[in-house]
C-alpha cells in the first residue's frame, strides 16, 4: 500500500498530551483529503494518538511498524466526515 | 438531650458509619457514597457539618468516601438529621457490605466500556451493608485500565469486550494490530488477511475503540475477580469465570458467591481466607452451577 502523504510530523519528541497536540496543529494545516504523515512511539502515544484523530473525524489509512519502537500513520484529514 | 453514656452501642455507632476516634466520645462519620459521586449542594451540608459540629475539615478516604471527623457522641442525632435534610446518610463499617467503589465508567471516560457508575448503584440497591462473616468490598472498573484495581476487592468487576472482526469493513490499515497489547491481531497488509486469536485477547476493547472503520465490533461485559485482598494479607482476586454480558447474570453470579461466603465463612474471617480455607474448586463449582 504505497500512499504519499502530504505534510510529515515527528512527535517521538515529547509526551502526552502534547503528542496529540503537535500532531493536530500539524493536521490543521491541510485540506481536507490530504494525508498527514506522523511517526509516533509505541505504547500511549499509539494507543491514543490514532483514537483522537478517529473522534475528531480524519481516517488512519496504514500503520507502519517500524520495528525501532516507533510507528508511522497516514491520515487522512477529515477521511470519517461526510 | 440527655444521654446515658452507659447506654450507648458503640457497634450500632459502627454499622451507622460512627467511627470511634483515640478522643472519648468522638467520632469520625463516614458518609455513605456510592461511586464516589456526591452532588455539589450535598458537598455545602458536608462543609456545614464539618463546620458547626466538627473540627472544619473532612477525610477522603481510601475507597471513596467522606468522613467528617470530630463528632461528638451528644451531636450523633442532630448530624444524622441534618444530613438527611440533604439526603445524605452515614456509611456502613463492620462485618457488612462495604462502600461500592466505581470509576466513573463509560457515560464519562472515554476509555470505559461500561456504565460503572450506574452498576455502582444498583450493587448498592441490592447489597447495601449486607450482614455478612467480615467486610465485604466491591469495586467496579469501567476498563483494562483498571483505575479501580478490580483484583483487590472481596469480589471486583471489570468491564471487558468481546470483540468480532468484519471482513467486509476491514481496510487492513494494521492500526488494531499496533494498539492491540496482547499480540492478538496479526494484519497481512499485501494478501489482505487478518489472524485473530481469541485465546490471546484480554477483551480491552482497544482494537474496537481504535479501528477507523468498524471492521472491529465489541459485546461489551464484566470479567470478575474473586477474592481480593490488599490490608493485612495481600492477594490479587482469581478470575474464575468467563466474561459475562447481561446484569442478570453477574446479579447470579454475586448473589451465589454472599451465599457461598454466608454458608461457610467463620466469623471475622475475610472471603479470600474462606475460599482458600474450603476450596477454590467449590467455589467456581458454584459460580459457574447458576450461569448455566
Amino acid at each position: 500500500m504505497e500512499i504519499k502523504a502530504d505534510d510529515f510530523v515527528d512527535i517521538t519528541d515529547v509526551v502526552c498530551p502534547i503528542t496529540f497536540v503537535k500532531a493536530k496543529v500539524a493536521i490543521e494545516e491541510l485540506e481536507d483529503g490530504q494525508i498527514l504523515e506522523v511517526r509516533m512511539n509505541e505504547g500511549e502515544p499509539i494507543q491514543n494518538v490514532p483514537r483522537s484523530f478517529k473522534d475528531e473525524g480524519h481516517k488512519v489509512l496504514n500503520v507502519i511498524n517500524n520495528e525501532d519502537g516507533t510507528f508511522t500513520v497516514f491520515v487522512e484529514k477529515g477521511g470519517l466526515e461526510g | 438531650m440527655e444521654i446515658n453514656m452507659a447506654q450507648v452501642d458503640y457497634k450500632e455507632l459502627k454499622k451507622g458509619g460512627f467511627m470511634r476516634q483515640k478522643q472519648k466520645d468522638n467520632f469520625s462519620l463516614r458518609l455513605g457514597i456510592i461511586g464516589g459521586q456526591i452532588e455539589a449542594d450535598q458537598l455545602l451540608k458536608v462543609h456545614e457539618i464539618a463546620k458547626k459540629y466538627g473540627h472544619g475539615y473532612v477525610h477522603m478516604t481510601s475507597r471513596q468516601s467522606i468522613e467528617i471527623p470530630f463528632i461528638k457522641l451528644e451531636d450523633v442525632e442532630s448530624v444524622k438529621k441534618e444530613l438527611a435534610e440533604a439526603k445524605l446518610q452515614p456509611g456502613v463499617c463492620g462485618p457488612r457490605v462495604r462502600t461500592i467503589t466505581a470509576c466513573q465508567g463509560s457515560e464519562v471516560c472515554p476509555n470505559g466500556v461500561i456504565d460503572s457508575t450506574k452498576l455502582a448503584y444498583e450493587f448498592d440497591s441490592h447489597y447495601h451493608g449486607r450482614e455478612l462473616p467480615h467486610k465485604f468490598k466491591f469495586g467496579i472498573t469501567a476498563c483494562c485500565n483498571n483505575c479501580l484495581k478490580a483484583e483487590e476487592n472481596d469480589v471486583g468487576v471489570k468491564g471487558g469486550q468481546k470483540v468480532n472482526w468484519v471482513e467486509n469493513k476491514c481496510t487492513f490499515c494494521g492500526l488494531c494490530e499496533a494498539v492491540c497489547r496482547e499480540k492478538a491481531i496479526t494484519v497481512d497488509k499485501s494478501g489482505k488477511k487478518l489472524l485473530f486469536n481469541e485465546e490471546a485477547c484480554n477483551y480491552c476493547g482497544r482494537c474496537v475503540k481504535a479501528c477507523p472503520t468498524e471492521a472491529w465490533e465489541g459485546k461489551s461485559g464484566f470479567v470478575l475477580y474473586f477474592g481480593g485482598l490488599f490490608g493485612n494479607r495481600i492477594a490479587i482476586g482469581k478470575k474464575l469465570l468467563p466474561i459475562i454480558f447481561s446484569t442478570e447474570d453477574l446479579f447470579k453470579v454475586v448473589d451465589a458467591t454472599l451465599k457461598f461466603y454466608e454458608t461457610h465463612g467463620k466469623a471475622s474471617e475475610r472471603f479470600r481466607n474462606t475460599v482458600d480455607r474450603v476450596g477454590w474448586e467449590l467455589l467456581e463449582k458454584e459460580v459457574a452451577g447458576v450461569l448455566q
